[in-house]
């Protein structure tokens, strides 16, 4: 067994276990927090996608110990004081998901390409969600939404 | 119209929940006690078991059972069963052979479960696993088609000798051969429709849960009809009343048909509940779903249309092979047969067709229903043949279409096969989807193109389906085990808030908006006060779930049926509180009004009296505001619509880039435009991912090369431009509400449109010819080919 001590969504968390645990499996299981999906087991489909110390990961991809010491954000830790993150409001105002199954992961590689991007194009939105599978909305409304996404957070609402 | 009523773009209710990872899927649900389960499967497409040593597995830490199919046998579970029975030509049934939950004698495709590993943990459960040990004798397989059809095969089922699970028809033989004799000319057409593989991006999972104290089983499962699974566990597998047994389908993530059928781990995971002790969930991972989840299309056909001199149709006649992998999963049968066979007159008139549909077992997991079912193969098929006809005879592809259409006047029109088609209006959607791509201009964007090296080509398709499915009698008497109807029960809180019980399941479509968006448009109450419950036995009262398009049109209906009845009952109440006449009481904008006056009562306050029903009309109207209804349809309904594609082809890679999609389907009466749009976008999404990207490829010996998302190409943001959706709506003329059906057009109308959109950017290089998926290595070799090079 190992002891990692990892600040999860604001919260420090110190936990105890197998080494082998993949940090989406921690959040699952041991922390309980769901919202972290699994679809594929070959780091395709993005629906694991977190932020670790602010960079989108896919949990599925990293061992819990490795984010010892580290911040993670999970879709929980998004949204503050029950308002929805701009990126969140704006997956909602386009009807940017369907099932919501690739949701949570969608909308983390999302703010995180927002981030590194402010101000991207339709094009760099498409190439820039190439690690994230949806079934549902064949892409169309979330690659709307992540330009309002975009917009409202250059703005500086958040 | 009220803001949130029918045919407002209201965003959904259901979104905050998802948005903030709080949505609840079966495997995000822990019970107290949990156990996990993990099955060894087949690695081989079939072999005979000789023998099965789980000493070590037991023995594993943490392992509390050890299953096989020989327990299986011994506590007498029932096999999974098929829902439809085909007839061959000559009246008998088809062959139907045992579908065992775990493995019996013989495993007959890679991902057959074999046995079943629980554990108190998912870590436990696999260790033990991986130390079962089997031993397997290879035998032949054979996983495609045509030649599971050829003399010698290997041979899948005793009991179905040739492979051929049913030979069946329909059609009118002899009038067609007529008119084939009559005719000026004759296209033919061969071709294959490429399996596919279902991907739901939440995987299965299931979580049984036996209370001994209670003799009561609980099954969580990811199903888009847990009212069904419900039925066929305890009709036929579990063999447990339905009183004992409830059924959860809770947040599902996707369906696209795979989550229809009863899977033998929603079985065995009850069963290993009851004999542990504990509940057992499992989980399938991607690479299982690709052996274990039931798989679409692959059909291979040969197919003829009769064409007079004016290019007018005069028949047409089809011979499809089906493969319906190595077992019958719960709709198989139909698929081939009544969701493709009798669409094979799409929006045309033909006066005669005729069809052969044989259905083939082979050792590859089974396939069904997926996105469309049956209509997206029928239409490719009808679709590339127009095409090609209209090439050959060196006419236009539009011209062609138009000449052939059913006409407004026509309908309703019988078509050869079997459907009546109610109503439609076929030149609207043309006109508007070729005005959307900018179809005058296409030789100049075809020239630029030229201009920068890239092949630019265009392609139609004219689609009808049929879906809303379905009315019971007919598809009783054309062999389904169940009814279709829907069921509905709206509940009217005594403060005048709603609660809708739906049969129906959203796993993504968005009921708990739509739903509500109806009963607002119907009682005035604010969409707020309104709550959709779906996906729990003990909580609705019956339903046959949601696919086949059907849920606003069937479902929606049933609750229209219900609400008529509250309304019915709200008049009579208001009569009593306005001192007046029943039939002079009206009921409009949530309130209830005599006729010619302003006395009137709003919703609530009948709502209010029903339950505190102190001024009452007791002696003729009970108490409460609670109503249920059944629905069922009387005909299918019918979408239709056209799809135009255009792409670019590098000829010197072959890859083909998908650059303008414009469609214009007519889905009915449309509840909410935004998400009947979102519904198109995923349906094209995955109708183009089958038309470039996706194939579910099997070697020779039945071992699946594209087993999980490294080798399996999922389409992804960058594969599509945007998207142009557009509809023209004719009201279907036989349900209250006038809805068809969005949820398959996408995946059913565009896939011939993209592969004659290659043929026609293909053509200047002599390619008359290309498959789906067209990759582009298999564009490549098609220009290399008809250049007369070395592929």
């Amino acid at each position: 067994m190992a002891t990692i001590t990892v600040e999860v969504n604001g919260q420090k968390r110190v936990a105890e276990i197998d080494p082998r645990t993949l940090l989406v499996d921690f959040l699952r299981e041991h922390l309980q927090l769901t919202g972290t999906h699994v679809g594929c087991d070959t780091s395709q489909c993005g629906a694991c996608t977190v932020h670790v110390d602010g960079k989108s990961v896919k949990s599925c991809t990293m061992l819990a110990v490795e984010a010892d010491g580290a911040a993670v954000t999970t879709i929980e830790g998004l949204a503050k004081g029950g308002e929805l993150h701009p990126m969140q409001a704006a997956f909602h105002a386009c009807h940017g998901l369907q099932c919501g199954f690739c949701t949570p992961g969608m909308v983390m590689s999302a703010v995180d390409l927002v981030h590194q991007n402010p101000n991207p194009t339709e094009a760099e939105v498409r190439h820039g969600l190439e690690g994230n599978l949806c079934r549902c909305t064949g892409y169309q409304n979330i690659v709307q939404a992540v330009l309002q996404g975009a917009e409202t957070m250059r703005g500086g609402a958040r | 119209m009220s803001s949130h009523g029918m045919g407002v773009a209201v965003a959904r209710k259901e979104d905050r929940r998802f948005l903030t990872g709080k949505g609840r899927y079966t495997d995000d649900i822990v019970l107290p006690g949990q156990t996990y389960a993990v099955f060894v499967r087949s690695p081989y497409a079939h072999a005979r078991l000789r023998a099965i040593d789980t000493t070590a597995a037991a023995a594993s830490p943490g392992v509390l059972a050890v299953l096989t199919g020989k327990d299986v046998a011994d506590d007498g579970l029932g096999g999974i069963p098929t829902g439809w029975q085909i007839h061959n030509k000559d009246g008998s049934p088809m062959a139907e052979p045992p579908h065992p939950a775990l493995a019996q004698g013989k495993v007959r495709h890679v991902g057959d479960p074999v046995v079943m590993v629980v554990a108190d943990s998912k870590v436990h459960a696999r260790e033990a696993a991986a130390l079962v040990e089997i031993d397997y004798e290879p035998l032949p397989a054979v996983a495609h088609l045509p030649v599971a059809a050829a003399p010698g095969a290997p041979q899948v089922w005793d009991e179905a000798p040739g492979n051929v699970c049913f030979d069946w028809h329909v059609g009118d033989k002899a009038a067609t051969d007529a008119a084939f004799a009559q005719a000026a000319r004759v296209v033919s057409i061969d071709l294959a429709n490429n399996r596919i593989a279902p991907n739901a991006i939440e995987p299965r999972a299931a979580n049984g849960h036996f209370d001994a104290t209670g003799d009561q089983f609980t099954l969580y499962t990811t199903s888009q009809n847990p009212h069904l699974t419900r039925l066929l566990l305890g009709a036929f597998s579990l063999k447990v009343p339905e009183h004992r047994l409830r059924v959860v389908a809770p947040d599902v993530g996707g369906g696209f048909g795979s989550k229809i059928f009863h899977y033998a781990e929603e079985l065995l995971v009850l069963w290993a509940s009851r004999r542990v002790g504990h509940p057992v969930k499992w989980t399938s991972d991607r690479s299982e779903a690709f052996l274990s989840d039931a798989h679409g299309r692959d059909h291979v056909s040969h197919a003829e249309l009769a064409l007079d001199a004016e290019d007018k149709f005069l028949a047409l006649r089809v011979n499809t092979l089906a493969n319906l992998g190595a077992y019958l999963s719960t709709f198989a049968p139909a698929v081939p047969t009544y969701l493709h066979a009798i669409l094979l007159s799409g929006p045309y008139v033909i006066p005669a067709i005729y069809v052969e549909v044989k259905g083939m077992f082979t050792h590859t997991v089974a396939v069904d229903a997926v996105r469309g079912a049956g209509r997206p193969e029928a239409t490719y098929l009808l679709e590339r043949l127009v095409d090609k006809a209209a090439r050959e005879g060196g006419t236009d592809p539009i011209g062609i279409r138009r000449k052939n259409f059913i006409q407004p006047h026509q309908f309703p029109y019988q078509t050869p096969v079997a459907l009546c088609y109610d109503t439609g209006d076929y030149e609207p959607t043309l006109d508007m989807a070729l005005a959307a791509i900018d179809y005058p201009n296409l030789a100049a964007r075809k020239a630029e193109a030229k201009s920068r090296g890239k092949l630019r080509g265009f392609g139609i398709s004219t689609y009808i389906e049929a879906c809303g499915i379905a009315p019971s009698a007919v598809v009783g008497s054309l062999g389904a085990r169940a009814g279709l109807y829907e069921a509905a029960t709206v509940r009217v809180h005594p403060t005048g808030s709603v609660t809708v019980f739906t049969g129906t399941h959203s796993h993504g479509q968005g009921h708990e908006t739509t739903f509500a968006q109806l009963i607002n448009d119907r009682l005035g109450v604010a969409i707020d006060n309104v709550d959709i419950v779906h996906g729990d036995t003990d909580r609705i009262p019956f339903g046959m779930g949601t696919y086949g398009s059907r849920s606003a049109a069937v479902g929606g209906s049933a609750i229209v049926k219900a609400l008529d009845k509250i309304i019915d009952k709200g008049k009579k109440i208001a009569a009593h509180l306005l001192e007046a006449d029943v039939s002079d009481i009206e009921f409009s904008d949530g309130k209830f009004r005599v006729v010619g006056t302003d006395r009137e009562k709003g919703f609530g306050d009948i709502a209010f009296a029903a339950y505190v029903p102190h001024n009452y009309p007791i002696e003729t109207v009970e108490p409460g505001l609670e109503e249920g209804a059944f629905y069922d349809p009387k005909n299918f309904t019918f979408p239709a619509g056209t799809h135009c594609v255009e792409v670019e082809i590098d000829p010197e890679t072959g890859v083909v880039q998908v650059v303008d999609v414009a469609i214009a389907d007519d889905v009915g009466v449309i509840i909410n435009p935004m998400i009947v749009d979102g519904q198109a976008h995923g349906g094209l999404a995955q109708g183009i991912g089958q038309a470039l990207l996706e194939e579910c490829l099997y070697d020779e010996n039945g071992q699946l090369l594209a087993g999980n998302y490294m080798n399996y190409c999922m389409p992804r943001a960058e594969d599509f431009p945007r998207f142009k959706v557009g509809n023209h709506v004719t009201a279907c003329t036989h349900n209250p509400l006038g809805i068809k059906g969005v949820g398959e057009v996408g995946a059913i109308g565009v896939p011939p449109a993209v592969i004659n959109a290659v043929l026609d950017a293909l053509a200047p290089l002599g390619v008359t010819h290309i498959d789906m998926p067209a990759t582009p290595e298999k564009v490549w070799r098609a220009i290399q080919a008809a250049q007369g090079g070395a592929a």
